[in-house]
């Protein structure tokens, strides 16, 4: 249900881009660039249920050694200008999602800036 | 998609007979009791309902005024106080003081936290199943289906569980959180299934806090479990929380 | 009887300018709710008086006493179609009406006051089954299909036949939903304040009389706007019903109270409640009791009654309505759980402490916007829709009653 009406937005938001022809696509800037688990058309498709499919599998269950993993994906596609996937137009997870009109939930409650150290228990 | 299967399992052989990965697990938590480790990765998948994680607590070693067990929660789970009253800000874990009422006016000091019962009534009440408990036992909450509705901070009967009252920024990768949905210790699972500790244990200079399987008859929370009284709190609620405290 | 269904002329309301002032109220009110809604949604809760402690607040005050009182508000037309009382079914169809519009202000102000209400579609598609909350999500829907049904076989003739079956199945249908809805606090384990199988008849009887008010007095605001005659028969029989009612809910609310005067662990409680809860103390006994039961009673049974007393009678039962919610729900909140029998404690929680509260602008505009916004649906359908009889006399109303005084 939702995939679907996130491919209807998108392919929405694409076909009025090419009609408008007036929205420049959007120029990533990723830190450390690089195909990890599958071709960028793929990923565009898919990472969504990917995501959702391995969330449900680490909170749930408690598995934690999957490559797919939203923090991975924040590890090295996050800007080089500040450190996260969020900000502006050229940040991967924002700059596509705005361009694509999709509302974008992880960040209310994830972290979307690449190399946080946890503190731990000792000081 | 099965390209990402197969990869992950082989990553996942993280088991008794992966001998690398057991290497790594040594480096990885150092100090900590390797049976409990061996077994609660034994099926080699997360969480496994043949462990039951536990606290056992001491409060005659617990020391008064002392809370570094609340700060280290905070510092680990980036908890940080809110804008608004007291009140409204999360507390996973806090002190509490004690007087008993008659007799000798005896005086405790504790900590308090989510006991993550056996049958926990925050995930009986919870409307979509947002709050569950995982087969190891600790009860966690879904914050993509949790509504904020609050009924699982009416049924808890240990005040353990708060509520995130404004815009959160600067979280723990490993321990998402965020406006609208409720919280509450998460007994460090992002540590535990790395097999570490949790961290308000850690951080506990009069080691009187002990973590491990309740489930493990060699483990050592086990075996003082089975030695020391030990109580439940709020025991007559038979909700068979895992945290169980010592002298009081 | 069936001659007597013929001879009433339903009629939309013809007072134009006063649909549009009662309109014009409403939306402004349910404007400042979902301007409420926003802003909270905004910031966050951390702008309203709700806590970690008190979880539930005004908003959740209107919220129940909305939904209880639209249990009670079917009262009409259930004593119309499962006991047969035809007196009444003209005026069954408001019943139904008011009913559905009560429930819609409360569940609007329940759900905007969800931490994630842009989450609804989860509450609607993810169900734990133990939950009772997830219950009420299907009785209230439930509610909705049976009591719209019910309203149609009312309105269109050729259904008429299926009224006296649908009446049965909302009549039911509803003593289930205030159980429900009183459930929710019953099955709280550790809240000294609730864990009683009693609230759910205690919200069963006073969501009869809250109910039975806020139809009494929404009829009577109809028949004045639209100089409609108002039989004094008729508005005896419910007054007589009325308090029939608020003497039950008072009643169970004694029952209640003495069953945990009588539970020694539940002395600290009962207490705090009865004797020295300051502001609930002050609601229970002069809101709740005083304003919301005792002086009804008296007003309602005091021979020489008029259709004024009977009307201050509706609307105190409404005001020790709030009462009652709020002693119940932030009372029983504010009143500490007790993790040590036997030790006082105290921590950086507020452990063992008697908490506060002190609601928001927001919480009250939220709240109001509720009532408003049932009172909108209730107005707008009485102007679009023949939900009223043109007549509400007695004689049009009971034909056997017109004779017998022609007599």
């Amino acid at each position: 249900m939702l995939r679907l009406a996130a491919l209807v937005l998108i392919t929405l938001a694409l076909s009025a881009a090419v009609n408008a022809a007036g929205v420049p696509r959007p120029v990533i800037d990723i830190a450390k660039p690089g195909q990890c688990i599958d071709t960028p058309e793929v990923m565009r498709r898919t990472h969504m249920d990917l995501l959702k499919h391995q969330r449900d599998k680490t909170m749930r269950e408690g598995e934690r050694h999957s490559k797919v993993s939203l923090n991975g994906c924040i590890e090295c596609h996050a800007s080089k200008q500040n450190g996260s996937v969020l900000g502006g137009p050229d940040n991967f997870c924002q700059g596509c999602h705005s361009y694509a009109a999709v509302k974008l939930d992880c960040f209310e409650c994830h972290q979307p800036k690449a190399g946080y150290k946890a503190a731990g228990g000792k000081r | 998609m099965s390209e990402v299967t197969t990869s992950r399992r082989a990553f996942i052989g993280i088991s008794a007979t992966a001998a690398a990965a057991t290497a790594g697990f040594v480096a990885l938590a150092p100090g900590v009791k390797l049976m409990d480790l061996a077994q609660a990765h034994a099926d080699s998948k997360g969480a496994s309902s043949k462990v039951r994680w536990g606290m056992l607590i001491d409060t005659t070693k617990c020391a008064t005024g002392c809370s570094d067990c609340v700060s280290a929660c905070a510092r680990e789970n980036a908890i940080e106080p809110g804008s608004g009253r007291p009140a409204q800000s999360s507390q996973w874990i806090r002190k509490i003081e004690l007087k008993e009422k008659k007799g000798g006016h005896r005086e405790l000091s504790l900590p308090m936290l989510c006991q993550h019962c056996a049958n926990p009534p925050c995930v009986d009440v919870c409307p979509t199943g947002a709050s569950f408990q995982r087969a190891d036992g600790i009860v966690l909450v879904d914050r993509h289906i949790c509504i904020g509705c609050r009924y699982c901070v009416m049924a808890c009967p240990y005040q353990a569980r708060s509520f995130v009252h404004e815009p959160l920024h600067n979280q723990n990768p490993e321990v998402p959180r965020g406006q609208g949905c409720v919280e509450s210790c998460t007994l460090c699972v992002h540590r535990v299934d790395k097999g570490e500790s949790p961290a308000c244990v850690e951080s506990c200079t009069h080691q009187a806090m002990l973590f491990g399987d309740l489930n493990n008859p060699q483990s050592e929370i086990a075996q003082r479990v089975a030695t020391v009284a030990s109580s439940q709190i709020r025991a007559d609620l038979r909700l068979d929380p895992g945290v169980r405290y010592q002298g009081i | 009887m069936a001659a007597n269904a013929n001879l009433v002329v339903y009629r939309e309301l013809a007072n134009k300018r006063a649909f549009w002032l009662i309109f014009f109220l409403c939306g402004l009110f349910v404007a400042g709710g979902f301007l409420a809604h926003l802003t909270m949604e905004h910031h966050g809760h951390v702008i309203t008086g709700m806590d970690n402690r008190i979880v539930w607040g005004l908003p959740h005050v209107f919220a129940v006493f909305l939904i209880v009182a639209a249990s009670g508000a079917l009262n009409v037309a259930s004593t119309a179609s499962v006991f047969g009382k035809s007196i009444y079914k003209p005026l069954a169809p408001l019943s139904g009406l008011l009913s559905l519009a009560l429930l819609t202000g409360g569940l609007t102000v329940l759900m905007l006051d969800l931490g994630r209400s842009d989450r609804i579609i989860v509450a609607a598609t993810e169900y734990n089954f133990k939950s009772i909350f997830a219950w009420n999500v299907f009785l209230y829907t439930g509610f909705f299909a049976i009591v719209g049904a019910y309203l149609w076989t009312m309105m269109e003739r050729r259904m008429n036949a299926f009224t006296k079956p649908l009446g049965v199945a909302a009549f039911i249908w509803r003593l289930v939903l205030t159980t429900g809805t009183g459930s929710i606090f019953g099955f709280l384990i550790a809240r000294e304040a609730y864990q009683s199988a009693l609230l759910a008849p205690m919200f069963i009887s006073l969501s009869l009389s809250y109910g039975s008010a806020i139809y009494l007095l929404t009829l009577s605001a109809a028949s004045a706007i639209d100089g409609r005659p108002l039989g004094e028969a008729i508005v005896r029989r419910l007054k007589n019903l009325l308090a029939t009612f608020v003497a039950a809910a008072l009643y169970f609310v004694a029952v209640f109270h003495l069953t945990n005067l009588y539970f020694t662990r539940n002395h600290g409680v009962e207490n705090f409640i009865l004797l020295d809860g300051g502001i609930f103390t002050g609601l229970f006994w002069l809101g709740q009791v005083g304003i919301g039961s005792v002086l009804p009673l008296i007003l309602l049974l005091a021979p020489g009654v008029s259709r004024y007393r009977i009307l201050i009678a509706c609307s105190a039962i409404v005001i020790g309505g709030f009462c009652q919610m709020y002693v119940t729900i932030i009372g029983g909140q504010a009143w500490p759980l007790d993790l040590f029998p036997g030790f006082l404690a105290s921590s950086s929680f507020f452990d063992g402490e008697i908490h506060g509260y002190a609601p928001s602008i927001w919480e009250a505009l939220l709240g109001l916007g509720g009532v408003a916004l049932a009172g909108a649906i209730v107005i707008v359908a009485l102007k679009l829709l023949r939900f009223l009889p043109e007549r509400m006399d007695d004689a049009t109303l009971d034909p056997s009653h017109a004779k017998a005084n022609a007599k």
